[in-house]
């Protein structure tokens, strides 16, 4: 379970895709010169619980990662197909109940108390059906007009799970969904579900990145740049933006499950209008030009949300305003980074690599554009 | 899906032997009140290599526009291979063998030039939903070569399609216009910008093409027009002028007036 946690993510990417494809893309060539990066913060990961206390392991890393696994299904979406969805969060949210509801929680009137080798697989199923179904509604539309269908099936979601409470149980929601016990191991303790969310998050961040240079993914991004072209070299444009949907609730499903979890409960307020938009700020704040972006951006927004609070009483001001905080933060990003935390780290190498004698950067090779 | 396919091969098959490549039966297009073209008959025969001339606004790139379904015709038929394409969506008529190039280059500026052939070949593959990476001896990917081979840009194979020069844009676009098994291309301006070298280099391209494989190409150079094609029609005003071959319309008196710009009306 952790070996291939180890190996995957320092060696398994930059190297395929060469191979693969022969040509490397712009968008990755910055990691193709850095393996060693991977090595170093694979190695990192896979020592944390070694020297992280409970909290850090269990609050921000797991946290982190799957807001990340989330995040990365919208980053999949935007990043490569263009299309801006904010159901991500609703479907992981189903996922979450549909987990509780055929399986066991501590609402044993409702919950069905299915063993988990049948509800993990049902409610992954039902998750990207529903996920298919909203991706099949949104691509007739673009740009804004899908950010509002989306944000509109996730309104609809909350209040509905909200006010049903024949299978939803209304405001209450669940609580006791726990992990099953498999192995022997309770996953819910702090080092166990620092493994369990980590080597999810390692699978869907490799998955998205082996699809991105895979003809499925190539021809995505064909479709974002130029739909009408795609049409002409034979692709069926809709087919393809509604398969990114299923897939990527699929990968949000799995983090909605981790996430229910990690909290042993879902309620409507876990697929709320803010958890919705927190996906989006997640996914902007760390860039959404490759699927690392999602993940330092749920770590930054995992951090605030947990130490803001702490720092703003310090100074003197009310803790409710964290939220202020991480709106400053997302300003200030976007303002100065359109490319989200990923960009500014692009920026930092480029102006590294600076020519000093001739005052110019190596990343841009026609000096006439 | 599959047995529609079967069906539509057998129908193709059966078809093949004694269709038209091409036959617009009447169609027109109308942006609001606006006719684009009107009323166009064109037959086209298998293998058959035909020039469209006309001066801006004739309404040549509408015409293409509609034989692809990149906008639907308003009214009319198209027949490809016998088979009634009219309210194909655009993707079902490439997967039938149709192909087209664009006179504005439309090419994934952030890719590679053989990234882009290898979408272009995938596109009319069955393969186009794989989520597995090509292998080094993947069949898509040597034939995505071999196009850029048959291009001339062998040398630039790797490069950013976005660092390329205007006149290898032009030579990929024809690239992606020869993927899988194109039994029909139009060509929307291929010698457009192009520089004379360049254009020599394009006739030997067009020239070099399988004989079966007919295609439409809309140019305003005569040299270039006159030179691969073996019937002319000539388009006015949304509508066809005059047809024949290119001897007759070079030397046709009414052709040389609208040529020579004091024929409208």
């Amino acid at each position: 379970m952790i070996d291939p946690t180890q190996g995957g993510p320092a060696q398994g990417n930059p190297g395929q895709g060469r191979a693969a494809a022969g040509s490397p893309t712009d968008q990755r060539s910055w990691i193709e010169r850095v393996p060693a990066g991977y090595w170093i913060l694979g190695l990192i990961l896979l020592i944390m619980p070694a020297v992280a206390g409970d909290f850090i392991l269990y609050q921000i890393f797991g946290w982190s990662f799957i807001l990340g696994i989330i995040a990365l299904s919208l980053m999949f979406l935007a990043g490569y197909g263009g299309m801006v969805s904010l159901v991500q969060m609703t479907v992981a949210g189903l996922a979450g109940y549909m987990l509780a509801i055929f399986g066991v929680s501590a609402i044993d009137t409702i919950s069905l108390g299915w063993p988990w080798y049948i509800t993990i697989p049902l409610a992954l199923i039902i998750a990207v059906a529903f996920g298919t179904l909203t991706g099949w509604l949104a691509v007739r539309t673009e740009g804004i007009y899908t950010i509002m269908i989306t944000l509109a099936i996730a309104s609809a979601f909350f209040y509905f799970t909200r006010q049903n409470y024949v299978i939803f149980n209304g405001f209450s929601g669940f609580n006791g969904v726990l992990p099953p016990n498999l192995f022997g191991v309770d996953w819910r303790a702090p080092a166990a579900f620092y493994y369990l969310t980590l080597f999810w998050a390692v699978l869907a961040y490799l998955v998205v990145l082996y699809i991105s240079r895979a003809p499925f993914g190539l021809a995505l991004q064909g479709v974002r740049d130029n739909p009408r072209r795609m049409a002409a070299l034979g692709f069926n444009v809709t087919a393809h933006r509604v398969a990114a949907y299923s897939l990527a609730a699929l990968l949000a499903a799995i983090g909605g499950i981790l996430l229910t979890w990690q909290s042993a409960q879902i309620s409507p307020g876990t697929a709320g209008i803010g958890p919705v938009i927190d996906i989006l700020v997640i996914a902007v704040i760390g860039g959404l030009r490759h699927p690392i972006g999602p993940f330092i951006g749920a770590f930054v927004f995992v951090l605030l949300r947990t130490f803001a609070l702490d720092a703003l009483i310090a100074v003197g001001l009310s803790g409710e305003r964290f939220q202020l905080l991480i709106g400053i933060g997302f300003l200030v990003i976007v303002f100065w980074s359109p490319d989200g935390l990923l960009g500014l780290w692009e920026k930092l190498k480029a102006a590294r690599r600076k020519d000093p004698l001739l005052d110019r950067g190596g990343e841009t090779p026609g000096g006439q554009r | 899906m599959s047995e529609q396919l079967s069906a539509s091969i057998t129908e193709r098959l059966g078809a093949t032997g004694t269709a038209n490549a091409l036959e617009l039966r009447g169609v027109s297009k109308f942006f609001g009140a606006l006719a684009a073209i009107e009323d166009i008959s064109m037959t086209v025969r298998p293998g058959e290599r035909r020039a469209v001339l006309g001066s801006n606004g004739a309404g040549k790139t509408t015409l293409f526009n509609c034989v692809t379904g990149d906008f639907p015709s308003s009214s009319g038929s198209i027949r490809f291979f016998g088979e009634d394409i009219t309210a194909f969506p655009p993707h079902e008529r490439i997967r039938r063998g149709l192909r087209r190039t664009y006179q504005i280059s439309l090419l994934f500026t952030g890719l590679s030039v053989r990234d882009n052939v290898y979408l272009a070949c995938t596109g009319v593959s069955r393969s186009r939903f794989s989520f597995l990476r090509p292998r080094r001896d993947d069949s898509l990917m040597a034939s995505a070569d071999n196009l850029v081979h048959v291009v001339h840009l062998d040398d630039a194979r790797d490069t950013i399609v976005s660092e390329l020069s205007y006149g290898q844009q032009r030579q990929l676009e024809i690239a992606m216009a020869l993927a899988g098994a194109p039994r029909f291309i139009l060509f929307d301006e291929p010698a457009a910008g192009l520089s004379p070298t360049e254009r020599s280099e394009l006739i030997e391209i067009l020239l070099g093409l399988p004989g079966h494989m007919g295609f439409i190409i809309i140019e305003h150079d005569m040299d270039v027009a006159l030179r691969v094609a073996q019937s002319v029609t000539m388009m006015h005003n949304g509508r066809v002028f005059k047809e024949g071959n290119p001897a007759e319309i070079e030397d046709d008196p009414e052709v040389q007036a609208l040529y020579l710009g004091d024929g409208h009306g």
